[in-house]
């Protein structure tokens, strides 16, 4: 047992370290660090601008995104020089955050069902920045039940037809293409009538409407389609294959074990190491250390979590199971851990303007964005069915709707 | 990054589960809970020949010299296996004092009688309720004499010694406290099993009557030496609650893929799956600070404090968690003497104390992090 590099590992290091060195954008090194859960911005830059340059600078020096191959905007990295991409990357990862999408779900399932000459063409550039993709699979009435997606893609010679709507797409405003996954035939099984498309965002017909969240910010978008047409060859996969397609888009997600997650729980030791109570430092009230114990001990647990998987990357072996925790906690700790640091704050938590709030308002930001992380990328329940039906081996949900006809079943609600 | 134990580690957990699933089915645990022992000598016999008990005892002293790694390997299987035996006492506790305060003499004495299993020792700290300090060590030593008593005693009224915690003096500091070694057949020492919520093990009272007893370490070092033997067995029990945490949650899985009710495997109902994904969670995160203990303590790194404590607090945490929602996932099954449910949830909570508390662990956690913070 050891945390210590192979050689080959400490060589691929050591040459990440140096480029990085030499190349990071330093001069925003401090405002990164500083950055709220899911809002960063830049005082005197465009944070886009900022983002681009770097991955583009990272891209002319094959950095930027290493476990590709070659042909496709990669340098062929193993999946632990990837990690140790990531890790040395640091804090400067976080300006990664407008391509994640692109190149953590989209660029895979290119590469996986593609034409060769889509995936010379597109991948490059969504390697370098200079594209940004989407994923559009969300839908008013299929969350979760992502299967349950009425958007319908209609055969009109050598193209499809889409009529429809998405919603919850990040970056879609950033978009410059997409996947999307469409409805072909409604009158099988709903599993079984999808297929899945890439497009240009700006094809006619596509509209782009950003949502105002629930805490004021817009990262997420509805986007509408009308009468949007889409070659055939920009087709992923067989008709009717789009479910399988989808899995493998998630699949890949999955597979990707980033830096770790943001559990909220350095930020509150820090907070609390610097807070003094009536009765002297909050540090040394046992009322407080016991909260601090229970989060502490879950954010080292996450910690470890990921050097176990990355250990089984090292070996060249696929990690286990145990990677699937790390969204579940993390997600319901943030929540936790901002209210907590608000009731700290009695009644002046309720002020969140960088002047006038408690460490600038981080965790009043972070409160209201934390509800959104136990919700995206599949809710705080689907991940426990995942959990047990995958990793304990329980049985699938019983699902009333599996050999309906699609448009025999009944819906309502969003 | 190597976080992981080796092949060679892992085919030594492979092995101590064949060997105690064998030797140590739950009809040895129960055989113990009756009363018919005290504990399960056979199994203890049979521990020594496979090595086990001295497995991070060094070759000078009888062990196979193996390590801390390979000690932490076996502790989940015996957690896992609930072996009714004074395993934790005299190899976590006992044999680590030694090793980190004996002197030769002391050493040459009792750890290869250890490893052998001819020795069963234990560690006598607390006296009634409370948390480890050393405000709460009344047991008086003068010129080598103890007077006082001791209670609980994990496994006291089957220990042929004990590290008794004593005070010699009052001035407040951690050095009025100093460790003793006491052969328990010594005239004035009285052992008295007491009866606690997991008969699968012992539990006494020893009172001492002006019983001669001879230091153990540097008389001014007690506290401190005291401290580092608690967190290496919080570390070993860790792994012992990490594989009552698996074995409970096997169980309680197991069960709801078995049991039909509403004419479907009960394990199909997401009230069901979510209570065992969440034993899953608890179980992952104490797996995974334990593995973080088990490399502090084997490369007695400055980390090992915080590590341990973390690691007792988690694998506390995930044991009772997952040993109390297997009872839920049994329903009314789960609350007969028959099934082997509350063999696990007495286990889990008779660890979860037995080294000091979770609310202690807790403050010690903070604590730790808040001194290197400060460093």
């Amino acid at each position: 047992m050891n945390f210590d590099d192979t050689p080959q590992e400490a060589e691929f290091r050591a040459k990440a370290r140096e480029w990085i060195a030499a190349n990071a954008p330093r001069e925003y090194e401090d405002e990164l660090k500083k950055a709220a859960l899911g809002r960063i911005q830049l005082k005197h830059a465009n944070i886009l601008e900022v983002a681009k340059a770097w991955q583009k600078k990272k891209a002319d020096a094959g950095w930027a995104v290493p476990h590709w191959p070659k042909e496709y905007g990669g340098r062929g990295a193993s999946p632990i020089e990837r990690v140790i991409w990531q890790q040395e990357e640091g804090v400067f990862g976080k300006l990664g955050a407008l391509f994640i999408i692109g190149q953590g779900m989209c660029g895979p399932t290119m590469m996986a069902f593609a034409q060769e000459e889509h995936k010379l063409r597109y991948l490059p550039p969504l390697a370098s920045g200079e594209n940004v993709w989407c994923q559009l699979f969300s839908e008013p009435a299929g969350g979760s039940d992502v299967a349950g997606l009425r958007t319908r893609a209609e055969k009109d010679g050598n193209d499809w037809v889409i009529n429809g709507q998405k919603i919850w797409t990040s970056g879609a405003h950033h978009s410059d293409y997409g996947i999307l996954i469409t409805r072909t035939d409604p009158t099988v099984p709903k599993h079984k009538g999808l297929t899945m498309f890439f497009l240009d965002m700006k094809s006619p017909g596509v509209e782009v409407k950003p949502i105002k969240q629930a805490n004021g910010q817009a990262e997420f978008n509805e986007v509408y389609f009308t009468d949007v047409r889409i070659p055939d060859h920009q087709r992923l996969g067989a008709v009717g294959d789009g479910w399988n397609v989808s899995l493998t888009t998630l699949m890949n997600e999955r597979m990707a074990i980033g830096a770790g997650v943001a559990t909220g729980f350095p930020e509150l030791f820090d907070f609390v190491s610097n807070l003094t109570l009536d009765d002297g430092p909050a540090i040394d009230n046992p009322a407080v250390r016991s909260k601090l114990a229970n989060w502490a001990v879950r954010a080292s647990g996450l910690r470890y979590t990921s050097f176990r998987s990355i250990s089984a990357l090292s070996k060249g072996e696929r990690p286990g199971p145990e990677n699937s925790i790390g969204k579940l906690v993390a997600g319901a700790m943030t929540q936790e851990v901002a209210t907590y640091a608000l009731d700290l704050q009695g009644a002046a938590g309720v002020l969140n303007s960088p002047e006038d709030a408690e460490v600038a308002g981080k965790f009043q930001a972070m409160l209201l964005r934390s509800p959104a992380t136990r919700v995206e990328g599949g809710t705080d329940e689907i991940l426990r069915n995942i959990i047990a039906e995958r990793v304990l081996g329980l049985p699938g949900d019983i699902r009333v709707d599996k050999d309906v006809p699609f448009n025999k079943i009944p819906t309502k609600g969003r | 990054m190597n976080f992981d134990f080796s092949d060679d580690q892992k085919q030594l957990r492979d092995e101590a589960r064949r060997f105690l699933t064998e030797k140590c089915p739950p009809k040895a645990v129960r055989a113990v809970i009756d009363g018919k022992e005290p504990y399960d000598r056979e199994l203890w016999k049979g521990l020594a020949d496979m090595g086990f008990l001295g497995v991070a005892i060094p070759e000078t002293y009888g062990g196979s010299g193996a390590g801390h790694l390979e000690l932490c390997v076996i502790a989940e299987e015996m957690g896992r296996a609930l072996a009714p035996v004074p395993f934790s006492s005299t190899v976590y506790l006992a044999a680590e004092a030694l090793l980190l305060a004996g002197s030769d003499a002391q050493k040459q004495k009792w750890l290869p009688a250890i490893a052998q299993g001819h020795a069963v020792g234990t560690l006598a700290l607390f006296e009634g309720a409370g948390n480890p300090s050393p405000k709460a060590i009344k047991l008086a030593a003068s010129n080598g004499v103890l007077n006082g008593t001791k209670k609980p005693v994990a496994d006291g009224a089957i220990a042929d010694f004990a590290i008794v915690a004593a005070r010699t003096a009052s001035t407040g500091r951690d050095s009025d406290i100093a460790l003793f070694l006491v052969d328990l057949t010594s005239e004035g020492v009285e052992a008295k099993a007491l009866t606690s919520i997991d008969p699968s093990r012992n539990q006494a009272e020893i009172s001492f009557t002006n019983v001669k007893a001879e230091p153990l370490g540097a008389a001014n070092e007690g506290w401190s030496i005291l401290s580092q033997v608690l967190d290496r067995a919080a570390v070993l029990v860790g792994f012992e609650q990490v594989g009552g945490s698996d074995r409970a949650l096997e169980m309680g899985r197991d069960y709801a893929l078995d049991r039909i009710a509403f004419g479907r495997q009960i394990g199909s109902f997401q009230a069901v799956k979510h209570m065992l994904a969440d034993m899953y969670v608890s179980a992952t995160l104490a797996r995974s600070n334990c593995y973080y203990g088990a490399w502090a303590l084997s490369t007695n790194a400055a980390e090992l404090p915080e590590a341990a404590a973390a690691a007792r607090i988690s694998a506390t945490q995930a044991f009772q968690h997952c040993s109390k929602n297997n009872i839920q996932v049994h329903g009314g099954m789960g609350f007969t003497w028959e099934f082997d449910c509350h063999l696990y949830y007495r286990r889990s909570n008779a660890l979860a104390v037995g080294l000091g508390s979770l609310s202690y662990w807790e403050d010690q956690l903070i604590e730790r992090m808040r001194q290197k913070n400060a460093a």
